[in-house]
């Protein structure tokens, strides 16, 4: 199991429990984390679960494919340089304890 | 059917069952044959049709999500284009695999992608205001022609850079694809015997030169210069919009309008929060799916959930009893917009799932927030008519009284 921190906007912070395989938009909304909508169902689709990384654990994400890419120009609020999409990141032990920032809308 | 035999084999452990799903009597109610498809097991064999059928939610979910098994390149209905003509050339998108799919959709998820969309809101939003400050001076009016074809009709075809004159031929033409997934009954029959005006109208209206070049038809046409398509390409991926980005954003509309109606705690819930509109049209997308079916073909010997099925068979998928069942969702016959939806197959799922899914989360989104805005009763006053096509579940005529708020 890994650790995946969800930072609402109000600073209110979840913790969840996120089993290996899944990914972190599939944790989230198991465990029923508002502010990841994830509309089209982790298909890459969508950008409503979208996210804003720790910038300390930026680097050990996975690189970023042409879709999430595209779709992360059309998130609700203004893209980041830490900005991802949770749908396309995968949970490994590499990622215990990871801090993610839920942003205020996500369409 | 041997007893003794544990191994599953051939098709003699899957159920056999007589259900028309093409039938008006199936159209008019079809959730208790939804059950039956589901209960009867994982994988069933429809007599009337010789086709393999699934409808629950977790094997539907794995034959769109297994492209190279269950193909699209020899067609999403009935007819297998391995064996008969298409009734139109080929769609080079919806009815292809990879890799040749993998360079078409790159071109429409382009055309139509989240920054595309994003850019829409403003005027999307303005027109569904001035729709429903029309409708409250009404008061009385036909929730499907006056709302939810009004609609997407006020703003699809403007977005996709169509001419004005002729777009009377568009819901008709989408009818007509719609129907033409279906197996060879009266209803697919009819709709092709008058099909000729609305495909010429079509085919013209997807040429270069009648569309404006900042709609998305033009930015398809535009991505010939890029070497991305060729020019033969172009018209057909404009084809497609025009196939599939209307009719299912008027069912969709429809369908989130009759459930509110008929769920008048679940619209004040609404009125209290507008900003639930997205998901009380997710939810009507998922309640009444108004993409009911599509069929793949499988390309080799495979085995669904322990059940074996041959090469170059029809396997029907059942979207509308996927999006309710129980094994999947709690409450499914219940209409409730604060359900996380989320996994839905309403539009699809995998690499054909509807590349227009966030033009028409839009158009849902801003038309509910409106009528949440500005209407503080919708009330059905006059008898639900429904419309038979043999892939689109929907209404044909919806009366109803509203109290402005």
């Amino acid at each position: 199991m890994t650790a995946i921190i969800f930072i609402h906007p109000d600073g209110k912070s979840e913790r969840v429990e996120a089993s290996y395989g899944e990914s972190v938009m599939q944790a989230a909304t198991r465990h029923g984390i508002d502010g990841i909508l994830a509309e089209c169902g982790g298909n890459a689709m969508c950008a409503t679960c979208h996210v804003y990384v720790d910038p300390s654990w930026l680097a050990r994400l996975p690189d970023m494919g042409d879709d999430e890419d595209a779709l992360l120009d059309g998130t609700a609020t203004e893209r980041l340089p830490n900005s991802r999409l949770s749908c396309q990141i995968h949970v490994t032990s590499a990622l215990d304890g990871i801090m993610l920032r839920l942003p205020e809308r996500q369409f | 059917m041997n007893a003794t035999d544990s191994a599953p084999s051939a098709d003699t452990d899957i159920p056999h069952l007589d259900v028309d799903p093409f039938s008006n009597e199936f159209f008019s109610d079809p959730y208790p044959a939804h059950e039956q498809l589901r209960e009867a097991g994982p994988v069933v064999y429809l007599d009337k049709w010789n086709v393999y059928a699934v409808a629950r939610y977790e094997e539907v979910r794995t034959v769109l999500n297994d492209p190279l098994t269950f193909c699209s390149s020899r067609g999403v209905g009935l007819s297998d284009f391995a064996k008969e003509k298409p009734w139109r050339p080929q769609s080079i998108i919806l009815e292809a695999d990879p890799p040749a799919h993998t360079r078409t959709r790159a071109v429409l998820n382009q055309v139509l992608s989240a920054s595309v969309v994003k850019r829409l809101r403003e005027r999307f939003t303005a027109a569904a205001v001035a729709k429903v400050d029309e409708l409250v001076a009404l008061k009385t009016f036909d929730a499907i022609s006056d709302l939810a074809e009004a609609f997407p009709m006020s703003v699809f075809p403007d977005a996709m850079g169509l001419k004005k004159e002729g777009r009377e031929h568009l819901l008709p033409y989408a009818v007509v694809g719609f129907n033409a997934f279906g197996p060879p009954n009266e209803l697919r029959q009819t709709a092709l015997e008058r099909s000729a005006p609305h495909q010429a109208y079509v085919h013209e209206q997807c040429q270069r030169e009648n569309l404006a070049p900042e709609g998305f038809g033009g930015c398809i046409h535009a991505r010939v210069d890029s070497g991305d398509i060729t020019e033969a390409e172009a018209p057909l991926l404009a084809r497609a919009l025009l196939s599939a980005g209307i009719d299912t954003t008027v069912n969709g509309i429809g369908a989130a309008v009759y459930c509110l109606a008929r769920f008048p705690e679940q619209f004040e819930l609404l009125r209290q929060d507008p900003a639930l509109s997205r998901s009380a049209f997710e939810e009507a997308v998922r309640f009444e799916s108004p993409v009911q079916t599509f069929f793949r073909t499988t390309t080799r010997e495979v085995e669904i959930s322990g059940n074996r099925i041959g090469e170059g068979e029809k396997v029907l998928m059942f979207l509308g009893a996927a999006n309710r069942d129980p094994r999947r969702w709690d409450k499914p016959d219940s209409y409730d917009i604060t359900r996380r939806t989320s996994g839905h197959v309403g539009f699809g799922s995998g690499i054909h799932m509807c590349v227009g899914q966030l033009v028409a989360r839009l158009e849902g989104e801003v038309m509910l927030t409106a009528l949440a805005q500005r209407i503080a009763k919708i009330e059905i006053s006059g008898e639900p008519k429904r419309r038979f096509n043999n892939t689109l579940r929907g209404l044909d005529s919806l009366p109803v009284t509203i109290t402005p708020a």
